[in-house]
């Protein structure tokens, strides 16, 4: 029975369909809770003790970062695509380079704005923000790759290959990194998370994190239906699909 | 020249797989010495990008002593870069790779034959002559032989990571750039710990701890690497 | 709300931090839609194509 439903993941036009009748539940979720994490974080958590008002920047700088983890992730799902030939999951890693690489920008420029008060200055080359700027780097490597190709098969499986590769360097490459910095010890080290991190302050961080989870949802399943199309051939489901 | 070098395809079919190997890599050994001329360019490379750190930045040796293990690093990862965009190429356009995935042999074993003929060619030769570079940068002698043996490993590892961008950019035009855009993030690992490495042999410190994680990186790299370039080529020949 | 937009003089950080991160979501949304319509149109003029031909 569950394995029906995970092969009928492999057919475009029920992905296609069923993309469109999911979106809205992911997308007014997300809404809900990204305004309440930003109501709860803006204006009902206390200003923090040591970086005042300034620690709120966590509340979009946090779920941004870890969107770019996430969608990196989903993206190596296109591994699925690579070993059984199925369309739809290269379809899901295509949909998924754009909007990891912008989320990953945004985390460093929020970061750095961050950075900014609390180091004196917009860049440090702490771990997390070299982690993210190689990141990023993958991200347009990844983006580039794809480009490079005018088949959109050969685009689709080379660029598996290179997700692949990526995913499993990831967490070698955050380690070298994270190795490297604590040997030059670097003075100013930014406190994200502080061990008892209060209630108040809490709730709404999760919250956002949620929030972008499911709107990370909502935009990959438009971004999806969009993907699907251009790789399919077959008329008769997408005549009646796109009369719908 | 060429022509007939490739013009003669390999006995693979009929062979071990060890031998298979051998095949490949002595045949490119063989080609690479017949343009005798271009097996000297890494090295030139090397020791050009070397020289531009003090003239831009200081003559003190004492100054240069403290950036020659990224300055090494770094000459000696742009310069394994610059002979990787060759790697598949001319024999993804004669048809050797072809022949290669058809041949019944692992392809993934064949490109690793491949791979370790480029380290030869580039690699053991900078690990070689990277003492002198080291010298000039003011590194004292006692860190020599470390540095050859870190260097060695190092850019046996960056030719394994390199390979897999080489075999994802095949066919791509001025797909030079784009390999290295591909090969860098990824190098970076082997480019903190090998240079790490390097800080701690110049300062006459045990340097065991970077060299077991930069060999393990290699080790890494020779079993994953020639797999990820292997299925990169079988996806270039559909 | 003075205090609130002040941020405890941390505006000049805290606010372009959310402006940039609302504006990525934003364009997001707007990429997937635009993306989803242009691959639309593709297919129809593809059928077209293929009605003409058939």
């Amino acid at each position: 029975m569950a394995w029906t439903w995970f092969h009928r993941l492999g057919s475009p036009p029920y992905v296609y369909r069923l993309a469109a009748r999911l979106t809205p539940w992911f997308a007014w979720p997300a809404a809900l809770l990204i305004l309440g994490g930003l109501y709860g974080g803006l204006v009902l958590a206390p200003a923090d003790y040591q970086q005042g008002d300034g620690f709120r920047i966590i509340y979009v700088h946090a779920p941004s970062a870890w969107m770019s983890l996430m969608v990196y992730v989903t993206m190596a799902s296109a591994a699925v695509g690579l070993i059984w030939r199925i369309k739809v999951a290269h379809a899901v890693a295509a949909s998924c380079a754009p909007i990891g690489a912008s989320f990953t920008a945004a985390a460093l420029l929020t970061g750095m704005l961050w950075g900014r008060p609390m180091w004196g200055t917009y860049w440090e080359w702490d771990p997390r923000l070299t982690s993210e700027l190689l990141l990023l780097f993958l991200y347009l490597g990844y983006i580039g790759l794809r480009s490079a190709f005018e088949d959109l098969q050969r685009a689709d499986r080379t660029s598996a290959v290179l997700a692949i590769v990526g995913v499993v360097n990831v967490p070698i490459i955050h380690y070298s990194v994270t190795w490297w910095n604590s040997l030059h010890q670097a003075p100013s080290v930014m406190k994200l998370g502080k061990p008892e991190i209060a209630t108040a302050m809490l709730v709404p961080l999760l919250m956002m994190l949620a929030g972008f989870t499911l709107y990370f949802g909502a935009v990959l399943l438009v971004r999806l239906r969009g993907e699907v199309l251009r790789r399919e051939r077959s008329t008769a489901w997408i005549r009646e699909a796109l009369g719908a | 020249m060429r022509a007939q070098a490739s013009a003669r395809p390999l006995p693979l079919q009929e062979t071990s797989a060890l031998a298979a190997a051998g095949l490949v890599l002595a045949r490119d050994l063989r080609l690479a010495f017949r343009r005798r001329e271009q097996l000297a360019q890494p090295l030139a490379f090397f020791a050009i990008v070397t020289t531009l750190f003090p003239l831009s930045i200081t003559p003190e040796l004492s100054g240069l002593r403290t950036i020659a293990p990224g300055v090494l690093w770094v000459a000696a990862l742009l310069a394994g870069l610059l002979a990787l965009e060759f790697l598949f190429r001319d024999d993804a356009l004669d048809g050797t790779l072809e022949q290669y995935a058809l041949s019944g042999q692992s392809l993934t074993w064949l490109l690793f034959a491949k791979t370790a003929a480029h380290w030869l060619l580039t690699g053991l030769p900078l690990a070689v002559v990277a003492p002198l570079a080291a010298g000039a940068l003011g590194v004292p002698a006692n860190a020599f032989a470390g540095i050859v043996v870190l260097i060695a490993v190092g850019t046996l590892a960056l030719s394994l990571i390199g390979a897999i961008g080489a075999a994802l950019t095949l066919g791509v035009k001025r797909g030079g750039v784009l390999l290295s855009l591909l090969t860098l993030p990824l190098a970076v690992p082997v480019l903190i710990f090998g240079s790490r490495a390097t800080e701690l042999a110049i300062r006459g410190e045990s340097y065991v701890a970077p060299l077991e994680l930069l060999a393990a990186l290699a080790v890494l790299g020779v079993t994953l690497a020639p797999l990820a370039a292997a299925a990169a080529v079988r996806i270039s020949l559909e | 709300m003075t205090h609130f937009l002040q941020m405890g003089g941390y505006a000049r950080f805290l606010w372009p931090s959310y402006g940039i991160t609302f504006a990525v979501i934003a364009l997001n949304i707007y990429w997937a839609r635009r993306l989803l319509s242009q691959s639309r149109a593709q297919a129809r003029r593809r059928l077209l194509v293929q009605a003409e031909h058939a």
